[in-house]
């Protein structure tokens, strides 16, 4: 018998499992699959938690629910991989060999990179909604706000899924609205960037949305520090940016395990083939997901289009045939920019996110273009995420990115 | 492509004013671009730019956090010496590509 590990059920790991026991024969390959928590939390939802669109029950589901027949599932903490030695070890010392190594151990939030971030305001008034813990804590803290200073503030980059920070701004613009207090809310976006969104068309689209919702934007800032006694972020020049209410992306970081087994970068991610989604020195570890240290966004759509590249690559590599299949980066997102409208967008390593129509089973929908029906494509992603792409079926869309209506503004 | 002279050596730059062929860097041509940033070049810079160069050839992304690994400078420091946007000023000075930030 070979094996083939999986460490990490998230988004990846999952849909990874269900797409591998469908292709490898089970009387040669078994698939063991590791994970140190039994709930999936589907986290595109945590965005709507804070403004009390979903609940916390909304967005969880049992892990195991979603692992296919024929997949060993084991649930413990990765104590670390020996990559030169094909083998890895489990917390209580167990040991797992394999001959093909996928690592899907996502990203976390690490606040403990930023001087005074945990300090006592956090969970009082400093939260994060990248955590199930964080998103209900603040949903708290919102509904009892009537006034001040609301500030939006990434940390460093990269981050899961980038436009996060700016769909919270755009809803809460909306809630304050509907309770009837927007005129005594400031809401500021705070950010290393020199604008919105890092690529020039899309940065333009959003940041004119962002001027017609009154909300600010406080750009170049490399945050050093909060001060938490006078209520304020100070960065690296010592500029610094008041608030009553502190929304925050704290640093990205891979597991703590890719450390310790030596695998990553400065922020534990996992220097990565971009086109054969192999480890870099490694020839049979592919890395999945928001683990890896791709130049593309860290998103559960390139989870889903980088999984078909995965698959094809670990086939050919099965049958000790070369590798064919590359990615290109693909990425996909819906935008919620009010609580009744969204947008679109869809790129990859080579082309910028640009405006035109998106095809799909329903739609079209606009790509950079604010409608209704683009709020609701973001609903219908959640129905989809449970039941297409953590089951690793197709979606309704191509896993290379197509510049079908697409245009390039003059 | 477009060219520029420094300390009288043809550079060759790309549209930002990034050199295209790092070996084409040397510390007279630093000094020349540094000014050019309002930038009086010390041996600490030096150190700075060597360390980004050394990086930057062995294959290693480069990020302001990677400056604390330099041992030379912490993150504040870094941006006391080169102000506004260090990263993006301090490789532009060690002839090594922008870095390139994703979303
Ligand atoms: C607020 C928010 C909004 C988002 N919105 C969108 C969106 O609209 N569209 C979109 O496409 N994406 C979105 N995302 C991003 C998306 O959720 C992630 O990119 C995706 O889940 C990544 O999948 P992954 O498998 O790489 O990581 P994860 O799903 O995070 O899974 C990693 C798994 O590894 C496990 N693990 C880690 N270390 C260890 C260890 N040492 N031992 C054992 N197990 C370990 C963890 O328990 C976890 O289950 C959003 C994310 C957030 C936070």
């Amino acid at each position: 018998m070979k094996h083939i590990l999986i460490l990490g059920a998230g988004t990846a790991g999952t849909l990874m499992a269900n797409k591998l026991r469908k292709k490898v024969s089970r009387r040669e390959w078994d698939i063991t699959i590791v994970d140190e928590n039994r709930e999936h939390y589907y986290q595109p939802g945590f965005l709507f938690i804070p403004f009390g669109i979903y609940k916390k029950e909304d967005v969880i589901k049992s892990k195991s629910k979603f692992i296919p027949g024929g997949v060993e599932t084991i649930f413990s903490r990765v104590e670390k991989i020996l990559p030169k030695e094909n083998r890895v070890i489990l917390e209580d010392n167990r040991e797992l060999k394999y001959d093909f190594l996928i690592i899907a151990t996502g990203t976390r939030i690490a606040p403990e990179e930023t001087p005074g971030l945990l300090g006592e305001l956090w969970f009082k008034d400093i939260f994060d909604f990248y955590t199930i813990e964080g998103a209900v804590a603040l949903a708290e803290r919102i509904k009892a706000f009537d006034g001040g200073k609301i500030i939006v503030n990434i940390t460093e980059l990269p981050f899961k899924c980038p436009v996060a920070p700016l769909e919270f701004i755009f809803l809460a613009d909306s809630y304050f609205k509907k309770r009837g207090i927007r005129d005594s809310v400031e809401l500021t976006l705070v950010t290393p960037l020199p604008g919105a969104f890092t690529k020039p068309i899309a940065t333009k689209m959003l940041s004119g949305l962002m001027e017609k919702k009154g909300i600010k934007i406080v750009p170049d800032f490399n945050i050093a520090e909060v001060d938490n006694e006078g209520k304020r972020i100070i960065d690296y020049e010592g500029k610094s940016v008041e608030f009553d209410l502190l929304v925050t992306i704290p640093t990205n970081k891979g597991a703590d395990m890719i450390e310790r087994s030596g695998m990553g970068d400065d922020l534990n991610f996992v220097p990565t083939d971009k086109h054969t989604l192999q480890a870099i020195g490694y020839d049979n570890i592919f890395v999945l997901g928001d683990a890896a240290n791709l130049p593309t966004s860290k998103a559960g759509s390139v989870a889903h289009f980088a999984g078909d590249i995965l698959e094809a690559n670990l086939l050919s590599a099965i049958k000790g045939e070369p590798m064919t299949a590359k990615f290109d980066g693909h990425a996909n997102c819906y935008i919620v920019t009010s609580d009744k409208k969204g947008t679109l967008i869809d790129f990859n390593y080579d082309t910028e996110p640009l405006p035109g129509r998106y095809p799909y089973i329903i739609g079209p929908f606009g790509l950079l273009k604010d409608t209704r029906l683009n709020y609701y494509g973001k609903l219908f992603f959640k129905w989809m995420y449970w039941n297409l792409l953590l089951r690793g079926h197709d979606l309704p869309v191509t896993s290379h990115m197509s510049m079908c209506c697409k245009k390039r503004p003059q | 492509m477009a060219q520029k002279n420094y300390a009288g050596h043809t550079i060759d730059v790309n549209d930002e004013g990034y050199f295209t062929d790092s070996t084409q860097w040397n510390r007279e041509v630093a000094a020349a671009v540094a000014k050019d940033e309002g930038i009086e070049l010390t041996d600490k810079h030096l150190a700075i730019l060597e360390f980004l160069r050394s990086r930057h050839s062995s294959g290693d992304a480069l990020s302001i956090r990677s400056i604390n690994k330099s041992g030379i400078v912490d993150v504040k420091e870094f941006y006391a010496l080169f102000p506004g946007a260090p990263l993006k000023k301090a490789t532009k000075i060690a002839g090594i590509p922008k870095p390139s930030s994703c979303i």
